[in-house]
């Protein structure tokens, strides 16, 4: 079923068969067909990040370059692991196979290639771990579910390892709480010491690392984006917002992913941020060093994600803030709400979070010290500290797409609905299968988002699809909303392919839409620069909006 | 094949105990050393089990979040699955133990056309799995009647609680049909469903042909070769002051039922069965969702490679001067 035989209805592209090959999973299976996989990074950025064994490979090629021992760095990456890791010692050897998470996967449920079941992805892993680690494994060999590490199954690995977005939602329903998120990072670590790895998250990662932002952005650059962004404001606003860059004494560092200021249609979000803080007079400031909140060494290995993150504290430090403010995204969150203190704490140059406007203590985020923008926003909303006009959204019907991190690895669930209930009059949820902790991946997470991994994006892509198809034939809806820049980068590919005419937003580019500023001139656009017609809105759409530049991009 | 293997595994039990009690008169050998035996790997082994998990650390606090966060005092947090408080924890690990709280949530996904998914809850699993297990650990108590004596008046109660369905069915136990039921069902869906059998190791089956054997062989000499139960207790209670005399007289079920309860209880810390331990040490499920305002420390945790600010800025400095932007160095 290739794509180059000529097959191009929708019906037969993608077909998605749920019955499993004759031949059992031990055997591995290596087959490196375009669309389904992602491009190896490119020895330059390997060489900045200074990973082992730099070299250009191509996966679908017989010759990997591996090291003469590569077995052996496996097999003592994996001892070293078993060692630091309860989590994964555990979910090696506690796995009962009750096959539970089978279809919570939307790999799984995309494509039915069994080995996507999370069950059978940790047990390409597990399956080396009991023939080397483990007794039965030793005596019994393939009748205990062992098997050698071979090239093959290194290869295996390679491809369903980054077939896994580690959403977690499978640990969701796991009765154990096995969480195969942990087992992919365990693996995607040991792929990454013999350097097989792959561009979209090495690129974005070394880049991060030099730039302080994943795309790179200079910070000339991000002072014109800056000043372009202030320009745009102004003319739908009327209205000129001062946002300050890398400023020293400011109360409040404000830290979003760069996609925000970069992609589209993250920008909105962006002049939203901007209206907001300059609305509520917020003394706080932009940095340069530590442009990047997402954090894609997050992706590779649980060293590089210090090594990346490392820069949010330095730079308060620096700048002698009294606390961090976080933008919308999805991963940024997983690593500020269960690593960064325990990465590169402690805070003592911090003070506890307060909000300057309201004199709310965020105490759940006393240690850490830095709040997430949907908890700050729904307390200025809650204590009437904005003015709002909902009906600046009218021509939106809105859903909202929770993003796998902040609600599987935070819990941030309601605060987004609060404030979205706020800002615009129509909003419908999603089947609740699909949404909160059980919301679906957009299936291009964890770094899989590149362009020529699209078909498995677009299987990955189809529960998230799917539900969005329901809510638009249903309600009418328009417009998915989302707190994260990964989505707002995917998600639109996904839908054009999936419930055409489907728009994407982030949170607050509805809450820019939104505010009444003091002194603002009357808005005849949105920040889209879409002409308000406040009195009625559309009935469901039937092409999309104009055309909103690339949107592609790493975040 | 796993099927197969498995099946034949466990036919090779049943002739060992067989062949080594008709054949060679091994009585002490099954009655005395196996179950000792047994009892030391079943003890030692989930000792080492945990100890070995203990050994590694949890570096980072993982909590699968199910529910909302506590975070501003108006929005009402959920304390079982996104638990903020040891309480919320415990009440979490307890409903997830007792009730599979986790599974309770089971749904299906069906394509009900070509891309269109359709979501039914699916609570087959959940039952199926908590009657095993709810039904062993009544038929465990049930057992404790051997083990002592006075027998405490719980097991009684259990035990006539059990059996309250004995007035129509005489040594009938409900039990015993809900645990026969749940190990079929268990079976049978590994079976037919063409994924489960795709996943299903020979070690899956293995573990419920052992438990079959022994509820097969427990439920039979219940009902139509009874054993002599005071006899029984006498080499039980025997066994526990390390004073034993086998039992005299007892049929080859007797035997058969000791050799696979011996056999599971060694096999136990062994196999997949051990999640009973691992459950509670899941780092996703007994962790509070707090990490923001208790740092959560990493024992192995050290110093790494970074970008420093000065780094940046020497490399930078032309084109932040240009447009302006503050510099440290200057």
């Amino acid at each position: 079923m290739k794509m180059a035989q000529g097959i191009s209805s929708q019906e037969e592209r993608y077909r998605i068969d749920y019955t499993p090959p004759k031949k059992g999973w031990l055997e591995p299976k290596i087959e490196f067909r375009k669309g389904t996989y992602c491009y190896p990074a490119s020895l330059k950025h390997q060489k900045y990040l200074e990973l082992p064994n730099q070299r250009e490979w191509q996966p679908a090629e017989q010759d990997w370059k591996l090291p003469e021992n590569w077995k052996e760095i496996i097999l003592e990456g994996m001892k070293d692991r078993l060692q630091r890791y309860r989590s994964f010692k555990l979910f090696l050897d506690i796995c009962v196979r009750c096959g539970a998470c089978a279809d919570k996967c939307h790999y799984f449920i995309g494509s039915g290639d069994p080995k996507n079941m999370p069950v059978l992805r940790a047990e390409l892993l597990r399956s080396v771990y009991r023939r080397y680690f483990t007794l039965t494994g030793k005596v019994f060999g393939r009748l205990a579910g062992a098997r050698a590490l071979t090239e093959d199954v290194l290869k295996e690995w390679f491809y369903y390892f980054y077939q896994c977005t580690e959403c977690r939602r499978c640990s969701v329903f796991c009765p154990y709480g096995i969480d195969t998120c942990e087992i992919t990072m365990m693996a995607r670590e040991l792929l990454n010491l013999v350097g097989c790895n792959i561009n979209w998250i090495i690129e974005p990662a070394s880049n991060c690392y030099r730039t302080g932002n994943h795309l790179g952005v200079l910070p000339h650059a991000f002072k014109t984006t800056m000043d372009f962004a202030v320009d745009e404001v102004k003319e739908i606003t009327g209205i000129k917002v001062e946002p300050t860059i890398n400023r020293k004494g400011a109360e409040i560092l404000f830290i979003s992913p760069s996609a925000d200021y970069f992609a589209s249609p993250h920008w909105y979000t962006f002049l939203g941020y901007l209206i907001l803080f300059h609305e509520i007079g917020l003394d706080y400031t932009w940095s340069t060093y530590a442009s990047e909140g997402g954090n894609f060494g997050l992706f590779h290995s649980m060293e590089l994600a210090k090594r990346l993150n490392a820069k949010i504290y330095a730079e308060a430090k620096r700048l002698k803030v009294k606390w961090i403010l976080g933008g919308e995204c999805g991963h940024m969150w997983r690593v500020i709400h269960q690593y960064m203190d325990t990465f590169n704490g402690p805070t003592g140059f911090l003070e506890e979070p307060v909000s300057p406007i309201t004199g709310t203590h965020f105490e759940n985020a006393q240690s850490t010290k830095m709040v997430h923008i949907c908890e700050f926003t729904a307390d200025l909303i809650q204590n009437n500290q904005l003015k709002l006009d909902p009906s600046r959204n009218d021509h939106w019907k809105v859903t909202f797409h929770d993003s796998c991190n902040t609600s599987r690895s935070m819990g941030l669930v309601e605060e987004p609905r609060y404030i979205l209930n706020k800002v615009c009059n129509h909003f419908y949820e999603m089947p609740e299968n699909t949404i909160k902790e059980r919301t679906f991946c957009c299936g291009s997470g964890s770094g899989l988002g590149s362009d020529e991994n699209i078909e498995t994006r677009l299987r990955g892509g189809l529960p998230r699809a799917n539900a969005v198809k329901y809510v638009k034939e249903q309600f009418g809806v328009n417009l998915v909303t989302c707190i994260c820049a990964i989505d707002r980068a995917t998600l639109p590919t996904l839908f054009e392919y999936w419930v055409p005419g489907m728009e994407v937003s982030g949170l607050h580019e509805l809450v820019g839409n939104a505010i009444v500023m003091k002194g603002e001139k009357e808005r005849t656009t949105d920040l889209r620069g879409k002409i308000l017609n406040s009195l009625t809105p559309p009935s469901p759409p039937t092409g999309r909006g104009e055309g909103e530049g690339e949107g592609h991009d790493h975040v | 094949m796993g099927i197969f293997y498995s099946f034949l595994a466990t036919i090779a039990l049943v002739l060992f105990v067989s062949i080594g009690i008709l054949g060679l008169e091994w009585k002490s050998f099954f009655t005395l050393v196996v179950p000792y035996a047994a009892t030391v790997l079943f003890i030692a082994g989930l000792i080492y089990r945990v100890l070995k998990w203990g050994s590694s650390p949890v570096p980072f606090h993982i909590p699968t979040t199910s529910g909302q966060q506590k975070s501003l005092p108006w929005i009402k947090p959920n304390n079982i699955d996104s638990p903020y408080t040891t309480g919320g924890v415990l009440a979490r690990i307890a409903l997830e133990v007792l009730f599979f709280r986790s599974l309770f949530w089971n749904e299906r996904v069906e394509l009900r056309r070509a891309y269109e998914l359709l979501f039914k809850r699916n609570l087959y699993l959940w039952f199926g799995g908590l009657a095993f297990h709810w039904a062993l650990l009544i038929i465990l108590i049930r057992h404790l009647r051997f083990f002592t004596e006075p027998v405490p008046s719980f097991v009684l109660l259990i035990q006539a609680l059990d059996g309250i369905l004995q007035s129509i069915a005489p040594t009938f136990f409900i039990s015993n049909i809900f645990i026969l039921g749940a190990l079929i069902y268990l079976f049978v869906r590994r079976v037919i469903y063409p994924q489960m059998r795709y996943i299903s190791l020979p070690s899956d089956y293995f573990a419920l042909f052992i438990l079959l054997g022994v509820v097969f062989s427990g439920i039979l000499m219940r009902f139509f070769f009874k054993a002599d139960l005071v006899k029984v207790k006498g080499w039980v209670m025997g066994m526990l002051s390390f004073n034993p005399v086998p039992p005299e007289g007892m049929s080859l079920l007797f035997y058969i039922h000791l050799f696979f309860v011996s056999f599971l209880i060694a096999y136990f810390p062994f196999s997949k069965m051990i999640h009973m331990a691992g459950i509670f040490l899941s780092p996703t499920r007994n962790l509070s969702n707090n990490s923001r305002n208790h740092r959560h420390m990493n024992p192995w945790d050290k110093p790494v490679k970074v970008h420093t600010y000065e780094e940046y800025e020497a490399e930078f400095k032309e084109v932040m001067k240009e447009v302006g932007l503050p510099l440290e160095k200057e």
